[in-house]
């Protein structure tokens, strides 16, 4: 009873209720874009180190795990390597450059990251094969250079970089392309580490047992005893920070300061929306204080006027949030994919479990004052 | 004697301590199966006050209401709101039906409410509005029905179910002569063809030609009750009456026909 009540009066003021579900389409298309821009400018910062191949990622203590301060020489991370339950390390080092885009049509800022071919740190590669040695003048590139400079697996990359005040050129073969691995906001090129010595601003030219990176990627015997091995890790190696991947990339500057302002927008505009949905149904209820007050004389009970009520507020949110979500991926096909809007399977579902959940909340005030509605006063027989 | 609706003593007071209105005060009537009775009086008489509290939405302050051998002072709220739904039909001045239904879905709706709509509904349903002269208007929306026809879809719903007790509140109110007089005659006929207990409060004397009783109200009391035909049909030709006390002292006419000796209107279209 309560859903056919609700379902016909949709059908006769069909135009009414299409009107608020259309705005809360509009909403639920805000709210997708500013999850999903939420999501791309977050992986231009945590990419690299989310998908990093590691369990624990080691800093140098007391510089505020910042990847540019810290320094961990050769000698340390082989110490890390001895510690019990270690299964491997792997030095990553990280610095800006410019791609020299082919025809010198122009550049694009990247980041060069320096690994140790084999070891935590190297990603996957999707085409082409895995770096070779530590000094090899190869590279991979991640898919977002790839997308930005049409590189493909074979070509030659000319990598840009600034030595005191002169630039300088090197040219590194693409031997394979990862998926999408940013760093510091940018896309990224991956070398071995001692080619990635000779090319970063400030080039050295360094032995193996010489190498100093920024962090030790740490790959563990069992995983699930991470927080544990830290505290061994710091315990016999001395002055090092041992975190997870969480909360190193969350320590990546910018980011937490980036991820509130764009929860801030999220969560205003769910606001927005519930007050949008709750003033419709409100001032709908308040239209209908009539017929309801002739529903309740007539034996109607106050359950099959509230959920007569909710149903409508369920079915007009679920209504406006498909238009909504169908309007935003369609959408987000003609957008270029250098574009920071990235649509993960999580953040929808939470974002259109958010906006779902903001109908019942709109309605509640409604549903109330439709259960209090005294029949006598509604219908006029009071005098 | 049973009869299908009964008060005994019945009083509504609002207020209390200094402040106190004595709304409805002990009054007792009863109403047959198949009886029609009709209650009029002036503005603050009581009467709607009476009609509400006969119809389960307002509780007395005192005294009993019997319906169907049911009486209402023991139910709880849940079980007024149930017993409204099965066992009374009414009908209001506006706000009869829900626009967005059409005349045939209004009146499914007290089946529906009771959970028997099923294909024995659904031509009772046909029927009676067939019956009321809206055969041809079963799939209109209620803006396109005139004031009578809306009414009369009103008079069906009421109906539709078999309630023990049929109410009207100013049925007329709305309407022009010629569809007051449609309206009550057809209320009237069907109230006698189907046995039902049918109590209309109206301000219009003209209407009460239709009822087989007429009680008077007055400062909360009965003040009169006239049974007689021949009064009946004096206080209706009479038309809307201005000084309410000039007709409480008249006398009925002895010999005056009973209803059975009158000629039975036809059913107005």
């Amino acid at each position: 009873m309560p859903i056919y009540l609700a379902a016909k009066e949709m059908w006769r003021l069909k135009g009414r209720f299409l009107l608020i579900a259309s705005v809360i389409a509009l909403i639920t298309t805000l709210v997708l874009f500013v999850a999903a821009l939420a999501e791309g400018l977050g992986n231009g910062n945590k990419e690299y180190l989310e998908k990093l191949n590691a369990d624990l990622i080691a800093y140098k203590s007391g510089v505020d795990l910042s990847v540019q301060t810290s320094r961990l020489n050769r000698p340390t991370a082989q110490e890390i390597r001895r510690v019990q339950g270690v299964r491997d390390v792997g030095q990553i080092s990280a610095a800006t450059a410019s791609v020299v885009l082919p025809n010198a049509t122009g550049n694009i800022g990247v980041s060069i990251l320096g690994v140790e071919p084999g070891r935590p740190g190297e990603p996957p590669v999707v085409q082409g094969r895995q770096l070779s040695d530590l000094n090899a003048r190869e590279a991979l590139i991640d898919r977002n250079t790839a997308l930005r400079t049409n590189l493909k697996v074979g070509d030659t990359i000319t990598l840009k970089t600034i030595q005191g005040t002169k630039e300088e050129f090197h040219d590194l073969r693409v031997v394979g392309i990862t998926d999408g691995r940013a760093f510091f906001l940018q896309p990224s090129v991956i070398m071995p580490h001692l080619t990635w010595e000779r090319v970063r601003p400030g080039a050295v030219n360094l032995q193996q047992s010489q190498m100093v990176s920024n962090i030790v990627a740490v790959q563990l015997m069992n995983p699930q005893d991470a927080a544990a091995m830290a505290q061994k890790i710091q315990a016999q190696v001395s002055d090092v920070q041992l975190v997870d991947r969480v909360t190193a990339y969350r320590a990546t500057p910018g980011y937490k300061e980036q991820q509130n302002t764009l929860d801030t927008q999220k969560y205003f505009a769910l606001f927005i929306g519930v007050l949008v949905v709750g003033g419709f149904f409100q001032i709908q209820t308040l239209q209908k204080v009539p017929q309801l007050g002739m529903l309740k004389a007539i034996g109607a009970s106050n359950w099959t006027i509230a959920f007569a009520l909710l149903a409508q507020v369920l079915l007009v949110t679920v209504l406006g949030v498909t238009l909504g979500t169908l309007a935003s991926l369609g959408l987000s096909l003609t957008f270029p994919p250098t574009l920071p809007i990235v649509f993960t399977g999580g953040a929808v579902i939470s974002a259109i479990a958010s906006l779902v959940l903001i109908g019942p909340l709109a309605g509640i005030l409604s549903i109330r004052y439709a259960t209090r509605v005294e029949p006598l006063m509604a219908i006029g027989m009071t005098g | 004697m049973g009869y299908a609706l009964e008060t005994r003593n019945v009083k509504k007071v609002y207020g209390s301590g200094n402040s106190v209105a004595i709304a409805v005060n002990n009054v007792s009537l009863h109403v047959k199966q198949g009886e029609f009775l009709a209650l009029v009086g002036p503005s603050g008489s009581g009467k709607t006050t009476m009609l509400s509290m006969l119809a389960a939405l307002l509780r007395p302050t005192a005294g009993q209401i019997l319906i169907d051998g049911r009486e209402l002072g023991k139910m709880s709220d849940a079980e007024r709101t149930r017993f409204r739904r099965e066992k009374i039909g009414f009908t209001f001045q506006s706000n009869n039906l829900l626009p967005f239904l059409t005349a045939r879905e209004n009146v499914e709706l007290m089946l529906r409410l009771n959970g028997k709509f099923d294909k024995a509904g659904q031509r009772r349903v046909i029927e009676l509005m067939e019956r009321l002269g809206l055969g041809e208007r079963l799939n209109s929306l209620p803006r396109q029905l005139s004031g009578g026809q809306q009414q009369r879809v009103a008079i069906a719903r009421a109906l539709v179910h078999n309630p023990a007790v049929v109410l009207a509140d100013e049925p007329t109110a709305a309407l022009d002569t010629e569809r007051a007089h449609q309206v009550v005659q057809t209320f009237a006929t069907l109230i006698h063809e189907q046995e039902r207990a049918g109590i209309m409060v109206t301000h219009d004397l003209r209407m009460v030609q239709y009822a087989d009783r007429v009680a008077q109200m007055m400062d909360g009391n009965i003040a009169r009750e006239i049974t007689a035909r021949e009064e009946i049909n004096a206080l209706a030709s009479e038309g809307r009456i201005e000084n309410p006390s000039a007709r409480l002292h008249a006398a009925p006419t002895p010999g005056s026909p009973s209803r059975e000796q009158m000629p039975q209107p036809a059913l107005a279209m």
